[in-house]
C-alpha cells in the first residue's frame, strides 16, 4: 500500500530532476547530468511499477483509488456553494495503462537522448527540460480532477514550448514553439470555459463527483443538445488544439524543429495523445452528448484522412512523420468517437510504441546522415545502418497495419466499431479504411527513398554510421513492442476475450448511460479459424498491401513514376506540398488583421487619436505646465527633497484649509 | 482599553515616515548610508508588517486592529482598521517597496536622497490609504501618493519625464476632485467621515434617490476607474510607465492601481449597491473591452515597458470584472488578482528595468538572443511572464481561474469573452520574449552584456518563489479573506433585497452634530468632551 498512499513520490521525482539539472546542471559533469536526469524517470518507473503491483491487488470497490493531499483552491460563498479543489491523485485502470506507457517510452527515450544530443549544448537544459515534461505528464494523467489535469495540461504545453524552441539561436525553432504554444493555447480558451461550465453544471471538478452527477442527468439526445454537449464539445475543442486535429492542427509539422528524441516523445508518443486520453476520461459525459460524440467521430475521421493525404507529398523525413501523427491521432478519435473508447486507448499505447519508433528511428537515420531530413538525398541505407533499418521496418509494418503487428490489433479495433459499434457510421469507415491504405504508402515511400535504391547523396563527404547501444537499445525495445505489444487482444480476432479492453472496461461501463453492448461480436456461426482468416484479409489489410505494393511500384521498379505523375496531376500536387495552404490562410485571414486591427486601429487611432484627442486641451495645459516645471528643476542646486517635502505639506494644508471651510 | 497591538497599525503606518527622518539627517552626497538606511527601513517595516498576520483572526470580517481618535473636530477621526480585503494588500506594499529600493541600488545616481525619501513617503501614503477608514484620512493619503509619485516620474524619469509626470497629476487630479465632492456630500447625507457609521447609516436608513446614489457612486467610482485604469481612462498609463524610472513602475503597477480596485470594494459596493448593480452590467463591458483591447494594442508594441504596462490594462480588467460579478468566488479572485498583478508585473517592470540598466533603452528591436549573453535574468524573465500569462500552477492562473469561476456562475458571456484574454497574454508575452531573448545576438553590444548581479538575482528570485508559493498554497491568502468579502456580498444582497416600503428613517441631511447610531464598540471608545 505503499505507492499507493504516497503516489506523489512518482511526480516528486521528475521534478526534482528537473530542478538539480536546471539549477546545478550547468557545473555538473554530464555524467552527472546523465545520472540525474536517467535515474529520476528509472526511478519513476521503478515507482510507476510499485504502484500497478499494489493496484493489482485492490478489491474492486476501491477503484478509482484517489487520494487527496492538500487544499490547492478555496474560496467561500455565502451561498454556501463553495469552492474547494484539492491537488488530488487517482489510480484507475485507464490511469494504469497511461503511466506505464508515458514512463516507460519515457525511460527509453532519456535513455536514447543520451547518445542523441551528446555533442550539443545545453545539455543540462534539455534534459531539465525533459523531466519536468515528465512531471507535467504524469500530472495530466493521475490528476483526480480537471484542475489538476489542468496544470498537467498547460505544463506540457510549455515543456513542449521549450523544447520544440531548444536550438534557440534558430529563428524557426523559436517560431515553431511560439506557435505550438499559442495555436494549443486556442483550443484551451474552450477548454477552460468548458471547465467552467462543468463546475457550475456538476458542482465540482472532481472526477467521480462530476460523473455521478453526469448519470443522474437525462442524456442528451441527437435531437437535443444540452449542456452535457456543449461540455463536451468545449472539452473537445480543447482537444483538437492539444491533439493537433483540424482546424488547428498547423502546430504540429512546425514543432519538428525540436531534437528528434523531443518529437518522439511529446509530438508522438505521450503529450499529443492528451486529448484522447481527456475524452477518455470523461466518457460518461461524452456518452451522453451523441452529438459530441459525432463530432469527436468526424473530426477524427477526417483528420485521418486529410492529413494522410498531406504525408504523401512531403520529402522531409519527420513532416511525413508529423502528419501520420496527426492521422493516427485522428484515428484514436474516431475510435472514442464511435464509442470504442478502449480501443482508442489501445491505439494510443501501440502508436506510443511504434510512432515512437519510428521518431527515434528516423533520428537515427537523421544522425546517420549527419543532420540530413531530406528524403530525396537519402537512399541505399538498409546495408549500412542495419539495426535502424529493421526496426524502423517493424515500425512501418506496424503501423501500415500489416496483420501480427501491434497497430494492426488496435486499428482493426477502432475500424470495425466504425463499421458495426453502437455508433457506426459507413462514412466514417471507409474514411478510416481509406486513410489506412494511403499510411501504408506513404510509410513504405518512406522506407524505400530512405534505405532502398542507391545513395543520393556524396558518400565521400557522409559518413554514414550506426547509432551508439545507448541509442540502438531503445529501439530495440520498441521494436520489439511494436511487434507484441498488440497481442493481448488478438484472442478477440478468433471470438475470444480483448484482454486490453476487459481491462479498461470498469472506466467505460461503471458510468454508461445503458448497458454496454459487449465488443462488437464475431460474425455468427463461422468457426474460429475462418473468423481469423476473415480479419486477416478483411479490406484494410487489403489497402494495406496495396499501399505496400504502390509503394514499391513507385520507388523501387519505377523511380521516375513519381515526377511523371506529379507532372500530369500538377495542381494537386502543388495543394498537397504546399499543405492546402492552410498556413498560408491562417496568416492573411487572422493574423495580419489581427495586428492590422491593433496597431492601426486600437492603438494609432482609438488610444492616440480619439481618447487623448478627447483630453486634447488637458494636453495643451500639461506641455505648458511642464515647461514651467522645467524652469523650476533647472539651475536649482538645492535638494529636491525639500520640495518634495514642502509640496506635500503645502498641498496637504490647502486641503485641510478647504475641508475645514466645508466641514464648518 | 488599549492592548499594545492596538497601536500596530499606526506603527506599520508611519514607520517608513519616521525613516525618511533618519534619511534627512544624512548628508546629500553619502549614498552608501542612504540606500543602506532606505533599504533598512524598508525591511524593517516589511518585517513588522507580518506582525499584522500573527495578530489577524481570519474568522473575524470586521475590522482588525481598530484605532479609533477624534481628529479635526467632532466629526473627522483618525480611524484605522484592516480586514481580509486590505490585509494582504497592506502586506504587498511593504513586500514591494524594498525590492522597488533595492532595484533602483545602482540606477538612481542623482538627487539620492530625495528619491528615496519619496519612495518611503509613498509607502506610508499608500498603506494609510489601504488602512484608513474615514473618509476624510482616506483622502487625504490618497492625495499624498500622488506628490511623492509626481516628483519620481519628473525628476528621476527619462527623456518625457515632464510631460508624463503631468498627464499623471491631471488625469488622477481630475478623478480626486470628483471624489472629493463625493465625500462631502457624502457627509452632507450624514454628517460624519466615518465610513463604517455611514455604511450603517445608509443601509438603516431610506434608500437614496436613484439618480442621487448613481451620482455619489459615479463620483468615486470615475477616480477609481482612472487609478485601475479601465478602459477608456487608461491612456495615461503607458506614457508614465515609458518614462518612469523602474522603482516608480513596480511601486505604480504593483501598488498604486490597486487603490483603485481596492477603492472599488471599499466605497462603491458596500456604499452603494443599487447603482452598483445597475451600472455592473456598463463597468463589465468595459473591463472586458479593457481585457480584450489592452492585450491587443500590447502585442504590436515596439517598447518593452510599454508592453508590459498595456498588460496591466489587461490584467486589471480581469479584476475589475472580478468585483463587478458581485460574486464571492470571483471577488476573492478578484482580490488574489491584486497581488498577483502586484507580484507579477512588479517583476517584469523589475526585469525591464534591468535590461535598461545595461542598454539605456526599452526599443524591443534594440534586443534580441538576449539568452545567449544572460541566462539567468531570461530565465528568470520567462518564468515572470508564464505566471503572468496564468500558465497554472503559478499565481496568475489560481486569480484568473477564480475570476472566471466566480463569474461564469451569473455571466457566461462575460467570462468566455474574459477567457480570450488568456489566449492573447500567450500571445504578447511569448513573442516579446522571443523578441528579446531568442535568436542570435543581433546588436554587437548586447554580446558582452553581464548576467544577472548578485543584487538582481536575489530581487527576482526572491519574487519568482512568491509566485510559486502563491499558485501552490493560495488557500493560505484566500482563508483571511473569505469572511471579509462574503460579509461585504452579504450586506449588498441585504440592501438590494429590503423591501422598498420600509419605514425606514430619512437620512439627516445635514451637516450638523449627526445623530448617528453608533456600533457598541465604537461608542465605548469616543471619548467626546
Amino acid at each position: 500500500m505503499f505507492m499507493l498512499n504516497y503516489m506523489w513520490i512518482i511526480l516528486a521525482l521528475p521534478i526534482l530532476g528537473a530542478a538539480v539539472n536546471g539549477l546545478f546542471g550547468k557545473r555538473l559533469p554530464k555524467a552527472a547530468v546523465n545520472s540525474v536526469a536517467i535515474g529520476s524517470v528509472a526511478l519513476t518507473f521503478a515507482a510507476v511499477c510499485e504502484l500497478v503491483r499494489e493496484f493489482w491487488y485492490l478489491p474492486a470497490s476501491q477503484i478509482p483509488w484517489v487520494k487527496s493531499y492538500y487544499t490547492w483552491m478555496v474560496a467561500g460563498d455565502y451561498t454556501a456553494q463553495a469552492f474547494h479543489i484539492n491537488f488530488a491523485l487517482q489510480v484507475d485502470q485507464l490511469t494504469v495503462i497511461m503511466l506505464l506507457t508515458v514512463s516507460f517510452v519515457g525511460l527509453l527515450i532519456h535513455i536514447y537522448s543520451i547518445g542523441y544530443m551528446e555533442h550539443e549544448g545545453g545539455y543540462y537544459r534539455y534534459f531539465s527540460y525533459l523531466n519536468l515534461f515528465m512531471f507535467f505528464m504524469l500530472t495530466l494523467v493521475m490528476g483526480a480532477n480537471l484542475a489538476v489535469m489542468f496544470v498537467g495540461w498547460e505544463g506540457v504545453g510549455l515543456c513542449s514550448y521549450l523544447l520544440i524552441g531548444f536550438w534557440f539561436h534558430k529563428k524557426s525553432a523559436t517560431d515553431a514553439g511560439k506557435k505550438a504554444f499559442i495555436t494549443t493555447r486556442i483550443g484551451d480558451l474552450a477548454f477552460m470555459v468548458g471547465i467552467l461550465l462543468a463546475f457550475w453544471t456538476f458542482g465540482s471538478l472532481t472526477y467521480s463527483a462530476m460523473f455521478q452527477q453526469a448519470a443522474k442527468m437525462t442524456p442528451d439526445t441527437m435531437a437535443h443538445a444540452g449542456t452535457l454537449t456543449a461540455i463536451a464539445v468545449l472539452l473537445f475543442v480543447g482537444a483538437i488544439g492539444k491533439s493537433a486535429q483540424l482546424p488547428l492542427y498547423v502546430w504540429l509539422p512546425d514543432a519538428m524543429e525540436g531534437p528528434t528524441p523531443v518529437s518522439a516523445l511529446i509530438h508522438a508518443a505521450t503529450m499529443v495523445t492528451a486529448g484522447v486520453y481527456m475524452v477518455a476520461r470523461m466518457n460518461p459525459v461524452y456518452s451522453r452528448a451523441p452529438i459530441a460524440m459525432m463530432l469527436v467521430a468526424v473530426v477524427g475521421g477526417i483528420t485521418a484522412f486529410y492529413a494522410a493525404t498531406i504525408a504523401l507529398v512531403q520529402t522531409d523525413i519527420k513532416k511525413v512523420l508529423a502528419y501520420s501523427t496527426i492521422s493516427q491521432l485522428g484515428y484514436m478519435f474516431l475510435g472514442c468517437g464511435v464509442g470504442a473508447y478502449a480501443a482508442g486507448i489501445f491505439h494510443l499505447m501501440t502508436h506510443a510504441f511504434f510512432k515512437g519508433l519510428l521518431f527515434l528511428t528516423a533520428g537515427s537515420v537523421i544522425h546517420a546522415m549527419g543532420g540530413e531530413q531530406d528524403m530525396t538525398k537519402m537512399g541505399g541505407l538498409r546495408k549500412k545502418i542495419p539495426i535502424t533499418y529493421w526496426t524502423m521496418l517493424i515500425a512501418t509494418l506496424a503501423i501500415a497495419g500489416i496483420p501480427g503487428f501491434a497497430g494492426f490489433f488496435s486499428k482493426d479495433e477502432i475500424l470495425e466499431a466504425a463499421k458495426s459499434g453502437p455508433h457506426a457510421s459507413q462514412w466514417l469507415w471507409a474514411l478510416g479504411v481509406a486513410a489506412a491504405g494511403l499510411t501504408s504508402f506513404y510509410m513504405f515511400r518512406l522506407i524505400f527513398l530512405t534505405f532502398f535504391g542507391k545513395p543520393r547523396f556524396d558518400e565521400h563527404k557522409v559518413h554514414v554510421h550506426e547509432s551508439p547501444w545507448k541509442m540502438t537499445i531503445p529501439l530495440m525495445i520498441l521494436a520489439f513492442l511494436s511487434t507484441f505489444g498488440g497481442w493481448v487482444a488478438a484472442p478477440r480476432l478468433a471470438g475470444g476475450i480483448d484482454y486490453f479492453s476487459r481491462f479498461l472496461d470498469p472506466v467505460f461501463s461503471s458510468y454508461a448511460p445503458s448497458p454496454v453492448v459487449s465488443e462488437a461480436a464475431a460474425t455468427p456461426g463461422l468457426s474460429p479459424v475462418a473468423q481469423v482468416l476473415l480479419a486477416l484479409v478483411g479490406i484494410p489489410v487489403i489497402l494495406a498491401v496495396i499501399g505496400l505494393l504502390v509503394a514499391w511500384w513507385f520507388y523501387i521498379k519505377n523511380p521516375n513514376a513519381p515526377k511523371q505523375l506529379a507532372q500530369k496531376l500538377h495542381g494537386l500536387y502543388i495543394l498537397l506540398l504546399n499543405k492546402y495552404y492552410v498556413d498560408e490562410l491562417y496568416l492573411g485571414a487572422i493574423v495580419r488583421p489581427l495586428l492590422w486591427l491593433s496597431t492601426k486601429v486600437l492603438w494609432q487611432f482609438v488610444d492616440a487619436t480619439v481618447i487623448d484627442g478627447a483630453v486634447n486641451g488637458t494636453a495643451t495645459v500639461a506641455r505648458e505646465t511642464g515647461g514651467e516645471v522645467r524652469e523650476l528643476q533647472s539651475g536649482n542646486t538645492r535638494s529636491y527633497a525639500s520640495w518634495v517635502a514642502i509640496g506635500a505639506v503645502g498641498f496637504t494644508m490647502l486641503l485641510l484649509a478647504f475641508i475645514g471651510w466645508a466641514v464648518r | 482599553m488599549h492592548t499594545p497591538a492596538s497601536y500596530l497599525l499606526t506603527v506599520v503606518t508611519f514607520l517608513p515616515l519616521f525613516s525618511v527622518a533618519a534619511l534627512l539627517v544624512l548628508r546629500s552626497d553619502d549614498h552608501v548610508w542612504i540606500r543602506r538606511i532606505a533599504l533598512a527601513a524598508s525591511v524593517g517595516e516589511f518585517a513588522v508588517s507580518l506582525l499584522l498576520l500573527r495578530g489577524f483572526d481570519i474568522t473575524d470580517p470586521a475590522y482588525q486592529f481598530p484605532e479609533y481618535y477624534n481628529w479635526i473636530g467632532s466629526s473627522i477621526h483618525y480611524h484605522l482598521g484592516v480586514d481580509g480585503i486590505s490585509l494582504f494588500l497592506v502586506l504587498l506594499t511593504t513586500f514591494l517597496t524594498p525590492l522597488a529600493i533595492l532595484c533602483s541600488w545602482k540606477s538612481i545616481h542623482e538627487h539620492v536622497k530625495g528619491f528615496f525619501v519619496c519612495l518611503l513617503v509613498i509607502e506610508t501614503a499608500m498603506i494609510g490609504v489601504f488602512v484608513s477608514l474615514d473618509l476624510f484620512l482616506f483622502f487625504v493619503f490618497w492625495e499624498i501618493t500622488l506628490i511623492p509619485m509626481y516628483f519620481i516620474i519628473g525628476m528621476w524619469g527619462h527623456e518625457r519625464r515632464i510631460y508624463a509626470a503631468v498627464k499623471f497629476i491631471l488625469y488622477t487630479m481630475f478623478g480626486s476632485i470628483l471624489m472629493l465632492v463625493g465625500i462631502l456630500w457624502l457627509y452632507h447625507l450624514t454628517g460624519t467621515f466615518d465610513l463604517p457609521v455611514i455604511e450603517n447609516m445608509l443601509s438603516n436608513s431610506a434608500p437614496l434617490p436613484s439618480t442621487e446614489g448613481l451620482l455619489l457612486f459615479g463620483a468615486f467610482f470615475l477616480a477609481f476607474a482612472i487609478k485601475v485604469p479601465l478602459f477608456p481612462l487608461h491612456t495615461w498609463l503607458p506614457d508614465v510607465h515609458t518614462e518612469a524610472p523602474t522603482a516608480g513602475s513596480v511601486i505604480l503597477a504593483g501598488v498604486m492601481l490597486k487603490l483603485g480596485t481596492y477603492g472599488m470594494l471599499r466605497f462603491c459596493l458596500p456604499l452603494f449597491p443599487a447603482a452598483a448593480h445597475k451600472l455592473a452590467p456598463f463597468i463589465a463591458v468595459m473591463a472586458i473591452i479593457g481585457i480584450v483591447y489592452g492585450a491587443l494594442v500590447a502585442t504590436v508594441q515596439h517598447d518593452l515597458k510599454r508592453l508590459v504596462a498595456y498588460t496591466s490594462v489587461s490584467h486589471l480588467g480581469f479584476v475589475v470584472l472580478g468585483i463587478f460579478a458581485f460574486n464571492a468566488i470571483a471577488m476573492q479572485g478578484a482580490i488574489y488578482q491584486m497581488l498577483n498583478h502586484g507580484i507579477s508585473t512588479g517583476a517584469l517592470f523589475l526585469a525591464v528595468g534591468m535590461l535598461y540598466d545595461r542598454r539605456h533603452t526599452h526599443e524591443i528591436s534594440e534586443f534580441g538572443g538576449l539568452a545567449t549573453p544572460m541566462p539567468v535574468l531570461m530565465s528568470l524573465f520567462l518564468f515572470v511572464a508564464l505566471s503572468s500569462l496564468a500558465l497554472p500552477p503559478l499565481n496568475g492562473f489560481i486569480g484568473e481561474f477564480l475570476i472566471l469561476i466566480g463569474t461564469f456562475a451569473g455571466h457566461h458571456s462575460w467570462a468566455a469573452w474574459a477567457t480570450s484574454g488568456a489566449v492573447l497574454s500567450a500571445i504578447y508575452l511569448l513573442w516579446a520574449y522571443q523578441r528579446v531573448a531568442l535568436g542570435e545576438v543581433t546588436v554587437e553590444k548586447n554580446k558582452t552584456l553581464p548576467d544577472a548581479s548578485l543584487r538582481e538575482k536575489f530581487i527576482l528570485v526572491t519574487l519568482a518563489v512568491t509566485i510559486l508559493f502563491m499558485g501552490l498554497a493560495s488557500p493560505y491568502f484566500m482563508r483571511p479573506m473569505e469572511p471579509s468579502t462574503n460579509a461585504l456580498l452579504q450586506q449588498m444582497n441585504d440592501q438590494l433585497q429590503r423591501p422598498q416600503n420600509a419605514s425606514l428613517p430619512p437620512l439627516p441631511r445635514t451637516a450638523g452634530a449627526p445623530s448617528v447610531v453608533l456600533p457598541a464598540a465604537m461608542v465605548e471608545r469616543q471619548a467626546r468632551p
